[in-house]
């Protein structure tokens, strides 16, 4: 279909800013934004993914400058001028644009390379463009793969394997410690940005409890709101320590706010249950002697920094790999949609029939022994027009002017019909 | 003809132990789901090939095979492999297998180097308490072998928390509560049935010598044993005893439950040595 182009248009967190994607016109719901797609003239096919870091249309459309144009308006709605958007949207075409789906769906592309979420989000818009009816057999087959792509990166590659933020890592370095995160208790003590982060994570895993200790009241019961946890003040820090299990510490206080000879009695107290500090807090506020004391686990911000970095470099050596996998794969999708078009199909047509008569007349004259060498001339005449008959009315079909829009949908037909299944 | 049965199965035993042992190994190195599948499967017919071998040693001597040298350390073995089962079959702890196939074959290749010949029952063994006493705690030994290398892995994966360093060992290592959790379990087992072991023993020696307990070296350093493990139990579950400490208690139980196996034997002599 050489007149058909698939073309992915969109905008992410490299070229755009928050402030602008949070107005797009279709940042929310699939349903609207999908049937004004549809609606567009030469559009044939279309899908929508949109998370918080990307929004992205890729369509099946004839090629023309108008599609694009048409798209980006739907894209931006009134909220950018259109002498602006260049600036933030990218356009891919073709293989181009099958490779950037394969880079995202893999996580090559993400704020965080090698997180899970992207893929889960990428099946969830397939699901909503298909109950829609905007997929067909391109984008159909575009997204599947670009499925079965993400899968292979994560079962030939590592690149999930670590955490690369600080919250990611020290929820990787609690889950080792404690096992699970349910129902282990979280204190906070300062109620900083940063700490507010970290226990968004650990919520996240299913702690049962927060408890926020901050000098100033107030604030400690604002932030306990936000996780349905209670306040305290920071005299009853010791009495809390009994009970957590992570201890996240990131106040503002110039000196070191807990000691050794105060953590060795609640260790007592605690029964040796083991406790992980994570101290977040420049200058820091809890004594590195800590991390001596048996079943206590102490990781400071450099610390986690380390461990980020670790898991970075290791990262990036599997993203190589993955980038491979991705350009692979986006060779083989060109070489099937190459074979989607009319003449090669004929070719393989016309190829398994000769197949079939060679075969079949091999078979046939090895038993006819005694035939003239006319008369074997003769049966093999008659098989390669039988086939060659039967082939007309499907080649025909396939060679049909009158309705070249459909091209895609009869190559498919004629392929599935006949047996012509791609090798990959 | 059942002597050559018995001769070659013990082979295939062995093989099929190193095959799970190389199969765990690679699972260790390449963490792909579907060669722990495989290697749980294999370690599984090794488990059911052993007990065949035992119930052919048992038809071959006529009695419980666990007193020669070979016989007691097949029976080790055998006890080992159940355990593991039976503890896998309640917790998940990643990669314990691979720790516990190369016990595993350890064990069985001491017992290939062991005399397989078979010697008439010494008397005073022929009784059905040598089953019972012997069984239970060989048992209780295989228990405290688990902890030991629950042990082993807890002390690994803490050090690699504390030196903040992560190594090879970081990702494939389960986490130290699930390591703490099976500690726990195998300790309070295997100390169940070493009680038990030590009572069954007492009430035989009874039956057989006339006296409860002799201070035999045997006696001794299942007391001493005994002792040892006794203090962890107590420890933990009235103390909090946990974490490295009770992984290090584990370990040096452990060695003291190999000396009271071997070493009084080889070293010490005394009334329980039979296997010579």
């Amino acid at each position: 279909m050489p007149s058909d182009m698939i073309l992915l248009l969109g905008v992410n967190h490299k070229t755009t800013p928050l402030a602008v994607r949070e107005q797009l016109a279709v940042g929310k719901g699939y349903e609207e934004p999908l049937h004004a797609l549809r609606s567009i003239a030469g559009c044939k096919e279309c899908y929508l993914l949109s998370t918080c870091n990307r929004v992205e249309i890729v369509v099946v459309a004839q090629a023309n400058a108008q599609v694009e144009e048409d798209i980006a308006k739907l894209l931006f709605g009134t909220s950018v001028a259109p002498e602006q958007r260049q600036d933030y949207l990218y356009i891919y075409r073709n293989n181009e644009a099958v490779h950037h789906l394969f880079m995202v769906s893999t996580s090559l592309d993400s704020m965080i390379v090698g997180e899970a979420q992207i893929l889960g989000q990428l099946k969830e818009a397939y699901r909503h463009a298909d109950e829609a009816k905007c997929t067909g057999p391109v984008l159909n087959r575009l997204l599947h793969k670009s499925f079965s792509v993400a899968k292979r990166v994560r079962s030939e590659t590592q690149i999930g394997a670590s955490a690369v933020s600080i919250s990611y890592a020290a929820v990787e370095l609690a889950k080792k410690i404690f096992g699970t995160l349910e129902n282990k208790n979280v204190l906070l003590i300062g109620a900083g940005e940063m700490a507010e982060l970290a226990a968004e994570h650990l919520v996240g895993q299913g702690v049962s409890k927060v408890v926020v200790a901050n000098r100033t009241l107030s604030r400690a019961m604002d932030l306990a709101k936000r996780f349905n946890g209670t306040a305290v003040s920071l005299d009853e820090l010791f009495s809390q320590l009994e009970q957590a299990d992570i201890v996240i510490s990131s106040t503002g206080a110039p000196n070191i706010i807990l000691h050794k000879k105060d953590v060795k009695p609640i260790m007592r107290a605690r029964r040796n249950e083991p406790i992980f500090f994570i101290d977040i807090a420049v200058p820091r506020d809890l004594d590195p002697e800590l991390n001596d004391l048996n079943n206590v686990y102490l990781y400071d911000i450099d610390d986690l920094h380390n461990v980020v970095e670790i898991n970075k470099s290791a990262r990036d050596k599997e993203a190589v790999k993955a980038r491979r996998i991705v350009d692979e794969e986006t060779l083989k999708f060109q070489n099937w949609m190459e074979g989607l078009s009319v003449v090669p199909t004929i070719t393989a047509l016309r190829k398994k029939a000769d197949d079939i008569c060679q075969a079949e007349l091999e078979r046939t004259l090895s038993r006819l022994q005694h035939l003239t060498t006319n008369e074997q001339k003769a049966i093999e005449k008659m098989a390669s027009a039988i086939s060659s008959k039967l082939l007309h009315d499907p080649v025909s079909f396939l060679k049909n002017e009158s309705c070249k829009e459909q091209n895609d949908v009869k190559v498919e037909m004629i392929r599935a019909a006949f047996g012509l299944v791609d090798k990959d | 003809m059942m002597g050559e049965i018995s001769y070659l199965l013990f082979w295939v035993v062995l093989a099929v132990s190193f095959t799970a042992l190389i199969l765990y190994g690679i699972f260790f190195v390449k963490q792909k789901k579907s060669i722990r599948n495989l290697a749980r499967l294999t370690l599984l017919t090794a488990g059911i090939l052993q007990t065949l071998y035992i119930l052919f040693r048992y038809l071959q001597t006529g009695y419980t095979p666990i007193t020669s040298q070979h016989e007691t350390i097949v029976f080790f073995a055998w006890s080992v492999t159940w355990a593991y089962f039976s503890f896998r079959w309640r917790y998940t702890v990643k990669n314990f297998g691979a720790f516990i196939s190369l016990l595993l074959f350890i064990l069985l290749l001491l017992a290939a180097g062991a005399s397989r010949t078979i010697n008439p029952l010494p008397p005073a063994l022929q009784s059905w308490w040598l089953p019972v006493h012997a069984g239970i705690s060989v048992i209780s030994y295989a228990f405290l072998a688990l902890a030991f290398c629950g042990g082993i892995m807890y002390l690994l994966q803490e050090r690699e928390l504390k030196s903040k360093r992560f190594g090879y060992f970081f990702t494939r290592l389960p986490s130290l509560d699930s390591l703490d959790q099976l500690n726990s379990h195998c300790l309070a087992t295997g100390f169940v049935l070493l009680t038990l072991g030590i009572i069954t023993g007492s009430i035989w020696a009874h039956q057989a010598w006339g006296a409860y307990w002799q201070w035999d070296p045997k006696e001794t350093w299942s007391l001493i044993t005994w002792f040892l493990y006794a203090a962890q139990i107590h420890q933990r579950f009235s103390a909090g005893l946990r974490g490295k400490r009770a992984a290090v208690m584990a370990v040096i139980g452990f060695a003291s439950v190999l000396f009271t196996l071997w070493g009084v034997t080889f070293l010490l002599g005394g009334v329980h040595s039979y296997a010579q």
